[in-house]
């Protein structure tokens, strides 16, 4: 029941209570335009959901039946904080592909990678640190940087993503303004959501920079396995095993409802990772972890990402296609060698978060580009997903939002331009359930 | 008693609708146990399930085109399906809003004065010259909004000239019409209308008190944005005002079982109509829920009253 009082009421007894960090957290307009795109008129473009309905659902129906059949005293029971040792082990096994070599010990298995996001920030940041991340970058990981009330800096990438310069420039600045650098976030291979890969060199150059400065360095790879043009991108933790804390994932690799992930980290982090989680969590769910850890023993993992490499490739070939065929001129992309994404520029004065509604109008979806900024950049842009439609979606998908942005040059060539800048800025994506 | 609740549907208000459905659905089932309440999306599949299990009355509880413009309520005449709320072709002068407020004007009571203009009038003679006329004749500031649509989707208070392109192109974001409309400073008011057995009666009204002083989507839908007084703090004359503006707007446009008028009340104490809804919000944070629970009235009582009335027009 809401409180009546002689002034009125606010209809949330709680309203004086909440955080300060908790200020932000508001029904948005654009979160009710994502709630239609979850039907199937709308070819959603918007969501970042794996393609699951590609794995052998029935071995994995028996594996889980067997584990709470055989084991089920252990998965159905707490676990360890630091995650399942054979888990660990295997995991060893799974970075193998990206050129890490590790102990079991080093491991930390989280509930996604997206907690080992959460820990980490939580373990290092005090209100005002500064994070330098990519612009653009991932909406989750912006999401968990503000709720430690961190300084986000974007930092410009280029077709090869982060660029090294812009990112030692940011830090001086940042330091000569009397802030306190602590962190670099950066998704270097399939990056979400500008779809670009930092090669081996661009690698090398970002990790001087945290050498230099004395930042960590926190790599988030989770699409690492899903490159289409020959092997797996070599990880930077590969390279360096102090400055770098690496986070994995088997979200994209075998199931993301499972929320399995890791965090990889040099021997001091990790302990304190360990007690940030048990505080967190308590443990890891042992049956998500033994589930995953049997179907590793068990399937032909490294077969399984071949399929959905091939999945992939196929709806980015649909995507990258229609592309080339339909939009109109003055729009360009990105062309991503692996992962689920696209990053579009709109022709010059038009708004992605402006356009959104028509689009759904249109039955069809895509993020805003201004999702992935913290400091209002990103009007002029947006993500593409192909992951989850099948290729003749994405085809109708592409050709309905061509004849949207048509629309909107026609809006913008009378009214000169697109810009509504009405909602509160700042990372804002579709619900992990979205399509 | 086999009641189906609709919401959902294709509207940018979709996620408001199903909230909204929820609530009525679940708060039906409590006052009317022995009664079996669904609640339904609109999608392909709405026809064969009413053909293959008609229910006897349906709630349209969607937001926005299809479900506020008369459409839907079209099929549910042509199946011959009772349902609670307003004939379609009513519906449809209440959901353009610069139809209603043309109606509503003639019927005396205030609106603030509006144009409403199609994106191609500005394109076929010029946008600055028609935004120099609109600056002639209406003057700064303007709310501007699509005149099709509600939760105050594509609705921005333009306070210069320079202001309006964003305005107008936020407003036909959501419609291919936006109507401008002189901004009043006042008490924002709204009051619900409900039909009673001797007629339309209206609830008192609830004070709207944003506290960004627009009350938009996120005023609207987050609890603790809004400061809202039951009954709004006014005058006895002037609410007494505003609830016959209310029952005059229900009547005139010829709307039925029940609505949901805004209104905002001037300086000077006239209660000038803005537009009116015939499936109103009944959300969590919704004001006809308030004014309901303001008067003692149950709203799954008030609902399956609604109900009844509608199965026993057939």
């Amino acid at each position: 029941m809401a409180e009546r009082t002689d002034s009125g009421t606010r209809l949330d007894p709680w309203v004086d209570a909440y955080a300060t960090r908790a200020r932000g957290m508001t029904a948005s307009e654009i979160r009710a335009l994502f709630s239609v795109a979850s039907r199937p008129e709308v070819v959603s473009l918007a969501g970042g959901m794996p393609f699951v309905q590609a794995l052998p659902l029935e071995a994995l129906a028996e594996t889980a039946a067997r584990l709470v059949r055989e084991r089920g005293a252990q998965v159905l029971q707490y676990g360890s904080g630091q995650g399942d040792v054979t888990l660990r082990g295997q995991i060893l096994d799974v970075m193998s592909e990206v050129g890490i070599t590790a102990h079991p010990d080093d491991v930390v298995v989280t509930t996604g990678s997206q907690m080992a996001l959460d820990l980490v920030t939580r373990i290092f940041c005090d209100p005002g640190d500064v994070v330098f991340v990519e612009a653009p970058s991932y909406v989750g990981a912006l999401g968990v940087f503000r709720a430690y009330e961190c300084d986000i800096v974007h930092v410009p990438m280029d077709e090869e993503g982060l660029v090294p310069e812009a990112l030692a420039e940011a830090i001086a600045q940042a330091r000569a303004a009397g802030k306190k650098p602590k962190m670099i976030y950066t998704i270097p291979s399939f990056q979400n959501p500008a779809g670009v890969t930092q090669g081996p060199e661009r690698r090398h150059r970002v990790l001087e920079v945290a050498k230099r400065e004395g930042l960590l360095l926190l790599e988030d790879d989770p699409y690492g396995l899903l490159g289409f043009d020959g092997p797996p991108p070599r990880a930077i933790r590969a390279d360096d095993d102090e400055q770098v804390i690496y986070l994995g994932s088997f979200s994209k690799t075998i199931a993301s409802g499972l929320r399995v992930g890791w965090a990889v980290a040099p021997h001091g982090v990790r302990e304190k990772l360990v007690l940030a989680a048990e505080s967190a969590v308590l443990c890891p769910s042992n049956y998500a972890q033994l589930t995953v850890s049997e179907y590793l023993a068990t399937q032909p993992w490294r077969e399984q990402v071949k399929v959905f490499r091939e999945v992939y490739r196929e709806r980015r070939d649909a995507l990258l296609e229609s592309l080339e065929q339909l939009m109109p001129a003055g729009t360009r992309w990105t062309h991503p060698a692996g992962g689920f994404y696209s990053w579009v520029t709109l022709p010059e004065g038009l708004d992605s978060k402006a356009m959104l509604p028509r689009a759904i109008a249109a039955l069809v979806a895509y993020v805003p580009g201004t999702g992935f900024y913290v400091d209002g950049q990103g009007h002029e842009s947006l993500r593409l997903s192909y992951c989850y439609p099948e290729p003749d979606r994405i085809r109708e998908g592409v050709r309905r939002l061509a004849g949207v942005i048509e629309g909107e040059l026609d809006l913008a060539a009378t009214f000169g331009t697109g810009r509504v800048l009405r909602d509160a800025e700042g990372p804002e994506g579709p619900a992990p359930n979205i399509l | 008693m086999q009641v189906m609740v609709l919401a959902g549907g294709l509207s940018a208000e979709r996620d408001v609708s199903l909230r909204s459905g929820r609530r009525v659905a679940e708060a039906l089932r409590t006052a009317r146990p022995d009664w079996e309440v669904v609640e339904r999306d609109v999608d392909a599949g709405l026809l064969t399930a009413l053909a293959d299990d008609p229910p006897d009355c349906v709630i349209p509880l969607l937001h926005g085109a299809a479900g506020e413009d008369g459409a839907v309520r079209d099929v549910m005449d042509c199946l011959g399906l009772p349902y609670v709320g307003t004939r379609p072709n009513a519906c449809r002068l209440a959901f353009d809003k610069a139809v209603a407020k043309t109606l509503v004007r003639r019927a005396g009571v205030a609106t603030p004065d509006w144009v409403a203009l199609p994106h191609a009038t500005f394109r076929e003679l010029g946008a600055p010259g028609v935004m120099a006329a609109l600056d002639r004749g209406l003057g700064f500031p303007l709310v501007v909004k699509p005149t099709r649509g509600g939760s105050a989707l594509g609705v921005s208070v333009v306070h210069s000239r320079e202001e309006l392109p964003s305005g107008m192109v936020g407003a036909f974001a959501y419609g291919d019409v936006a109507m401008l409309e002189r901004f009043v400073t006042g008490t924002e008011i709204a009051v619900g209308v409900i039909e009673m057995a001797d007629g339309p009666v209206a609830l008192p009204a609830v004070e709207i008190v944003p506290d960004g002083g627009l009350y938009d989507y996120a005023a609207r839908y987050t609890a603790g944005t809004t400061q809202f007084y039951v009954p709004a703090r006014l005058d006895a004359a002037v609410a007494q005002a505003a609830a016959e503006a209310a029952v005059t707007v229900h009547q005139v446009l010829g709307l039925r079982d029940w609505s949901r008028s805004d209104l905002i009340v001037a300086d000077d104490g006239t209660v000038n109509f803005l537009e009116v809804n015939v499936a109103p919000g009944m959300t969590e944070t919704s004001l006809v829920p308030q004014e309901l629970a303001a008067s003692g009235i149950d709203m799954g009582e008030q609902m399956a009253v609604l109900v009844e009335r509608a199965t026993a027009r057939v």
